[in-house]
């Protein structure tokens, strides 16, 4: 049962089949069976669970049934839970409890989903392999000595663990899609605006977005269903319509042309990764679409403008962590400013104080325009890439990311070589569009390989019917990890 | 431009952060190397070019000024480290 997707889920709720209450209670006995190895969770809260699936029972048997009622959910830890602690990871907030619900959790919950509990993820988001946890490290249920990737990595490792039936993430540089890319579970980063932020603690503004990672591309449409939308709570949503996702789950890509950036494959790429990208461009060819290369030529520069960019807005967002509103505050401080300083450097890892450095320092007097400037200008250039390179395409193929999952403790030690595992998700974020990853083959060491499909603005339509077509004529999707 | 440990001191006092001696080498190292490497950007020429802030146009976002129920005091306090009559309690500032 725990192996269910939404939509299977649901036609077996509706059948009555089964009750939310024994689904609920069927996934919290997996997550207390695999999740002891795995450890995707920093909070299993099974007594709500329990009271939202009674909950939901009612609706089911009153005729109100919803496609996310009685559904099973994982939230990553960085999205506020009303009641329910929300920590990002990180000591400053390990004791937080938020007065509100994020405005996608109150979504889910009005769709009658029911919440499992809060996900693992790198401290405050800042991460690619979920190693910078202050509480613990998320195993690969497909490998347990291998990341799941980051910094969604607990949301994607309960997805392919089956210990929920869908997940959130936050995606800031590539935290839905490297991890689901690591996982082999579908992720997707919606256009940024196109999910309200209300309620997700801020790490980069501009390029944070909220969104789904699923069993299949289908699951994604319904979830991406319910949290899209214009939010007054969140002045920087887009106030336009929003489609029903599910009806472009169409099986056809005849005539379209997909475009392959040049930029993307060559030198450093590892071989696995090139040889199931280019298989898959082969499938999506032999089903009608027309490839064609393209060139998004900043791309080498992408890495180095996120850098700046992401660590100047976190440095700001982050100045919000002084020991007095909420949160950690270092108890030996007995004047203000040793407060501040002590609370700080007690409350934060070391990846997050590395961040804020970084950000302080390119924001400061005599630096601000021979960083922040420059890299804000050469956003630009990276945007305008994309909008040249649409005019001549439907979408944008390229791997997820450079390899399968690495081992876990390789790149701790190597910030830089850490973030260049961000180098193919990361120019997405700088331009806003929208992208998802999709599983589409196995390393030869058994580890899932993400296929990345990029579309233009508030264009996630053509990237879910890409990825379904894709994924309804192979077959990775339906394969689990073999966990005890 | 390489930092050097008293500009990473002087930058760990503007971020409100308390280093030791061992963080403030590994940070003098390790923002060397990214600074070094984010220094690639100077081979573009961006004169002339816009700053991108905001990914899509943005305009301000305007509503009535109505009054709308907002957090109670005592549950915006809930969180606190420390409260006193109804505030934030804070060590001695002057």
């Amino acid at each position: 049962m725990y192996r269910l997707t939404i939509h299977e889920l649901h036609e077996r709720l509706k059948g009555k089949e089964v009750s939310a209450q024994e689904v609920t209670g069927l996934l919290l006995e997996r997550i207390s069976t695999v999740d002891p190895q795995i450890k995707a969770y920093l909070l299993v809260t099974a007594e709500e669970a329990m009271a939202q699936a009674r909950a939901a029972d009612k609706r089911i048997t009153a005729g109100g049934i919803a496609l996310l009622t009685g559904i099973p959910l994982a939230i990553k830890d960085n999205m506020c839970t009303q009641g329910i602690k929300t920590t990002c990871a990180s000591r400053i907030l390990e004791n937080f409890i938020p007065p509100y619900d994020a405005t996608v959790v109150k979504r889910l919950k009005d769709a009658g989903g029911i919440i499992l509990g809060k996900t693992n993820m790198d401290e405050f988001a800042m991460g690619s392999s979920t190693e910078n946890s202050r509480f613990t490290i998320t195993h690969n249920p497909w490998q347990l000595d291998a990341i799941p990737g980051g910094s969604s990595g607990g949301s994607a490792a309960a997805v392919a663990a089956d210990a929920c039936i869908a997940a959130l993430g936050s995606d800031t540089g590539g935290s839905i899609r490297q991890p689901a890319a690591c996982c082999g579970a579908v992720g997707m980063k919606p256009t940024y605006g196109r999910v309200s932020r209300y309620g997700l603690v801020a790490f980069g503004s501009s390029l944070d977005q909220i969104g789904p990672l699923t069993k299949d591309v289908e699951d994604c449409a319904i979830m991406l269903n319910a949290i899209a939308g214009h939010d007054p709570f969140d002045s920087t949503t887009l106030n336009i319509p929003v489609p029903d996702y599910c009806k472009v789950l169409v099986k056809d890509i005849k005539g379209w042309v997909i475009g392959v950036p040049r930029e993307f494959f060559g030198e450093g790429m590892d071989p696995e990764v090139e040889g199931n990208v280019t298989a898959a461009i082969k499938v999506l060819e032999g089903m009608g679409a027309r490839v064609k290369e393209i060139t998004l030529p900043h791309t080498g520069y992408a890495v180095a403008t996120y850098y700046i960019i992401c660590t100047a807005e976190a440095s700001s967002n982050l100045a919000r962590y002084d020991g007095v509103k909420y949160g950690f505050r270092s108890p030996a401080a007995k004047e203000l400013m040793t407060m501040y300083r002590e609370t700080r450097s007690e409350g934060f890892g070391p990846e997050v104080k590395r961040r804020i450095m970084l950000g302080t320092y390119v924001l400061s007097a005599g630096y601000y325009d021979a960083y922040y400037r420059k890299a804000a200008q050469v956003r630009t250039l990276i945007k305008e890439d994309f909008e040249r390179a649409f005019q001549e395409c439907d979408v944008i193929i390229t791997p997820t990311a450079p390899t399968p999952a690495f081992r876990i403790g390789q790149k701790v030690q190597d910030p830089l070589q850490m973030y260049l595992s961000d180098i193919f998700t990361i120019s997405v974020n700088l331009a806003g569009v929208p992208a998802i990853s999709i599983p589409c083959g196995f390393s030869n060491h058994g580890l899932p390989i993400g296929l990345q499909i990029i579309g233009r603005h508030n264009d996630e339509e053509r990237i879910i019917q890409a990825a379904y077509t894709f994924e309804q004529n192979t077959d990775h999707h339906a394969k689990r990890p073999a966990l005890a | 431009m390489r930092v050097d440990i008293a500009e990473v001191e002087h930058v760990a006092l503007l971020a409100r952060l308390q280093l030791s001696a061992a963080e403030k080498e590994v940070f003098t190292n390790q923002l060397n190397a990214i600074l070094e490497y984010v220094a690639k950007l100077n081979e573009l020429d961006t004169k002339g070019v816009e700053a991108t802030y905001h990914v899509v146009p943005h305009h301000n976002a305007m509503r009535e000024d109505q009054v709308k129920e907002s957090l109670p005091p005592k549950v915006s306090l809930e969180n606190a480290p420390d409260q006193a009559q109804e505030c934030f309690r804070v060590p001695k500032i002057i």
